[in-house]
């Protein structure tokens, strides 16, 4: 019966593979599989949050965007670096460039210094933290609350004063200049992509470390929520910090782990047009499967080792693991952090397949509800079940709204009266069919399969 | 005495600027958000779960008005002065309780009869959540739609110069459409204004003044009401008390005879028909979007959650703090600081806590403290 599920699964996804290479092409194939394996590997985060530990994160899209921001903090080239190169280039050549070339000489200091102060106002910032920290500490017994209180209020006003006087006005030289398409703002440090990837899951750990601190602690909806909360809070920041992510002008051309669609074209591979794009693709997907292959291989030994199942006992029943000695804070902290580095390494992916950061573009219905689907959908608990979720349900979401369109149009050209504007309108509108496809499947799975598609494979949960 | 009294007008200045750009936006702003939080709370206390699918029902509901009132403009009819989104409150109100309790009856019964943990009735209304937002937007479009948006007629439909009597010039324009070469008449129905800044600072001769609209002025007189009325039915009838000794202490309730369903029943009702009233007001105040719904879960649960989980009165303190507090922290003082400060003091910058964009990070920053240092909230409600 368990063998059978899998294989059964396996099977569906070959079909549907199939059924798309044959509708639609191998291009869109490719692009479905490699989105739904970085989804499942998303899933795969979040399961090892909520399979192993019960933890409600909410917040994935945040996560997911702080691993795609370590992408551009990371890979893009440095802004100034940029400029002083440009200037170079231009001074040998100046013929039409004065302009250009003036507006540079005049622009590359402003911008250094700019640098520097951002550098100094942090510092600054940070001290200010600090010793209001230290402040507290010292005074804790030794002064009434209300004056300590009053005193760190002091300290950390002069210090938000001290930064912000340095700060405001270096980000506006920042946000000013450049030179080039993607300028505007600090750039990031030039080095290769994939070890962005892995950056971008160290963010996403280290702010679920954060998150841990103050969020852990709350009981399971509270947990959502808060998490929920501070994912927008996430986005909000990205939005709106253009010094340091280009806010919502978004940052293009990041660069590939994989040889572009042009450069295959020429010497040494000469590959023609169609060809090296699916190429490419599958040297992507190739990336990805590795990747994936290798998560899933740490995840199921986490699951099958005595780390798991004292996990699970945790899960099942916290006052028991803590009467056997086990740290159950620690733990969870722990286990959030471990699902967080997935979650970020997948944003960084998702990231770095569509080659560009648009803060604008997340949203929760998208990079944390659609995430929660296909954990629910595949099994949770079950790390093969995260997998074939994500690739499930992305192929769901993507293919809901030609489904929708064709069958719009069929009922607008046999049900309907010609050239009605209800057949128009419901043309129109058949992209917003697939938040009701995600809608009926997660509460027909809740309903009728709560173990979802590949239930977990050890003891059920205890109800 | 000059000085003195040149003080007192600046300070009146910086009070009127106060009240029009913080008191009365927040008052607004913070009875939608009551209205909302009241719902969350008692399905939070009744039902004891967070309803993710809150802001997709108030959107259901603000959809409903918006079809009736584009039905009845449809027909040539423009309810100016009354806002048409009123008139059809009720029906929506109607409606939206008959969804919440029709999703009851056929997704949330089964989880309470077999007794699943709150987690996983909090993932099934995320399902509910899906398909209402999937609903919403496939009936309605994904985009902002003002109730009072304009709309085109064929010139010959109706009396052209009777509703320009009625509505004003301004709001009708008369032109031809090219593709078909008929006359088509173009109405965008204002709203009734009591008096507008200007007026008010022309009349009273301040430098700064305030205006008020109906939709405002109702907006807060309808939540008032409402208040009471829940205030009443809560403390009062039979039903309310049931409801509260079920959302104190469940085994109780049963063992003294209360009926389960009927408590549950009624929650659902009061929940959607209060979901349709904060989503057709802020609505009727920002025009209609799905996505603006959608998010503003997030200062709903931060009012429950601020106020006391379970606790009507704590929903609405809750409502307006996080209302208040999300407009206060974002507002930019330098008006008010140039007006109080002596001359010398001038004040060029801005002086503004947090920029506008983290408006919604603010309820969720309050959220957080609450949760840290007073889990049950303002008003000492339930920790679930």
């Amino acid at each position: 019966m368990k063998q059978l599920r899998y294989q059964a699964s396996l099977a569906v996804l070959i079909v549907l593979i199939i059924v798309t290479v044959g509708v639609q092409g191998w291009t869109v194939a490719l692009s479905v599989l490699t989105v739904g394996l970085i989804s499942g590997v998303m899933a795969l985060g979040l399961n090892i949050q909520w399979g192993y530990a019960g933890q409600f994160n909410a917040g994935v899209m945040g996560f997911s965007a702080i691993g795609a921001i370590a992408c551009v903090l990371v890979s893009m080239p440095w802004v100034t670096a940029t400029m002083q190169n440009g200037l170079e280039t231009l001074s040998q050549a100046p013929d039409g460039y004065e302009q250009t070339i003036s507006m540079l000489k005049h622009d590359i200091p402003r911008r250094l210094t700019a640098e520097k102060n951002i550098g100094i106002a942090w510092l600054l910032g940070a001290a200010s933290a600090i010793a209001a920290w230290a402040l507290n500490r010292t005074l804790r017994h030794r002064v009434r609350t209300i004056w300590r209180v009053i005193l760190v209020l002091v300290v950390l006003i002069i210090g938000l004063a001290l930064f912000r006087g340095r700060f405001d006005s270096a980000i506006r030289i920042i946000e000013s200049t450049g030179y080039g398409d993607n300028s505007k703002y600090l750039g990031g440090m030039q080095l290769p992509i994939l070890f962005a990837w892995f950056i971008g899951g160290c963010l996403a750990a280290i702010a679920a470390w954060m998150i841990g601190k103050i969020a852990l602690g709350l009981r399971s909806d509270y947990l959502a929520i808060a998490t929920l909360g501070i994912s927008e809070i996430v986005i909000a920041l990205l939005k709106n910090e253009g010094w340091l992510t280009r806010g919502v002008l978004n940052v293009t051309g990041l660069p590939s782990p994989v040889p572009a669609v042009k450069a295959l074209q020429v010497a040494p591979y000469s590959l023609d047009v169609k060809t090296s794009l699916i190429v490419n693709k599958l040297a992507f997907l190739g990336l990805v499967v590795m990747l994936t292959v290798l998560f899933l291989w740490l995840a199921h030994r986490a699951w099958h080792s005595p780390w798991g199942r004292m996990m699970r006992a945790i899960r099942d029943n916290e006052e028991a693991a803590a009467a056997m000695g086990k740290d159950v804070v620690f733990r969870h902290r722990q286990v959030f952090i471990f699902g967080s580095f997935f979650l970020g390494v997948g944003g960084a992916m998702l990231a770095t397949l569509v080659l560009q950061f648009e803060p604008a573009g997340y949203q929760p219905l998208r990079f944390t509800f659609l995430i929660w689907v296909m954990v629910i959908v595949g099994g949770s608990g079950n790390n093969i079940g995260s997998i074939v979720g994500g690739l499930l349900i992305w192929f769901l979401w993507v293919q809901a709204e030609p489904a929708a369109s064709w069958l719009f149009y069929v009922l607008g050209t046999i049900v309907l009266p010609e050239n009605s504007a209800l057949a128009g309108t419901l043309l129109e509108r058949a992209p917003q069919m697939r938040t009701l496809v995600m809608g009926l499947v997660l509460l027909i799975v809740l309903r009728f399969a709560p173990g979802g598609l590949l239930p977990e494979s050890l003891q059920r949960r205890l109800k | 005495m000059v000085e003195i009294m040149e003080y007192s007008t600046d300070l009146l200045n910086a009070l009127l600027w106060s009240f029009n750009f913080l008191i009365l936006p927040a008052i607004t702003y913070g009875s939608t958000l009551a209205l909302g939080a009241l719902g969350v709370t008692l399905i939070f206390g009744i039902l004891r779960f967070a309803h993710f699918a809150h802001g997709d029902m108030m959107a259901f509901g603000a959809m409903l008005s918006l079809i009736g009132v584009e039905l009845l403009n449809h027909f040539g009819i423009f309810t100016y002065p009354i806002p048409a989104g009123l008139i059809f409150l009720p029906i929506a109100m109607v409606l939206t309780a008959l969804l919440a309790i029709v999703l009851d009856k056929t997704i949330y019964q089964y989880y309470r009869s077999i007794k699943s943990p709150p987690v996983v009735v909090v993932m099934v209304s995320m399902g509910v959540m899906f398909l209402l937002n999937g609903l919403t937007r496939l009936i309605k479009g994904p985009e902002l739609t003002p109730f009072n948006e304009t709309r085109t007629f064929p010139a010959h439909q109706f009396d052209v110069e009777q509703l320009m009597e009625r509505l004003g010039e301004r709001a009708i324009q008369i032109k031809t459409d090219f593709s078909t070469n008929q006359e088509v008449v173009r109405v965008s129905e204002p709203e009734f204004v009591f008096f507008t800044v200007r007026q008010f600072k022309e009349a009273v001769g301040t430098s700064e003044g305030f205006g008020l609209d109906l939709i405002q002025l109702s907006t807060v007189v309808l939540a008032v009401t409402i208040f009471a009325a829940l205030y009443w039915f809560l403390t009062y009838t039979w039903t309310g008390k049931s409801m509260r000794a079920y959302s104190d202490n469940e085994d109780l309730a049963l063992l003294s005879g209360i009926n389960p369903k009927r408590v549950v029943f009624v929650t659902w009702l009061i929940a959607g028909s209060l979901a349709a009233v904060a989503g057709t007001m802020y609505g009727l105040d920002k025009g209609y979007k799905p996505f603006t719904y959608f998010q503003m879960i997030l200062p709903i649960f931060a009012a429950t959650i601020v106020g006391g989980i379970g606790r009507p009165q704590g929903a609405i303190l809750g409502g307006y703090l996080v209302a208040f507090s999300e407009i206060m922290i974002t507002a930019n003082y330098k008006k008010v600081a140039n007006y109080l400060l002596p001359e010398k003091l001038e004040i060029a910058s801005n002086l503004q806590l947090l920029g506008t964009e983290y408006k919604f990070s603010v309820s969720f920053l309050i959220l957080l403290l609450v949760l840290l240092f007073r889990p049950t909230g303002l008003f000492r409600g339930k920790v679930l």
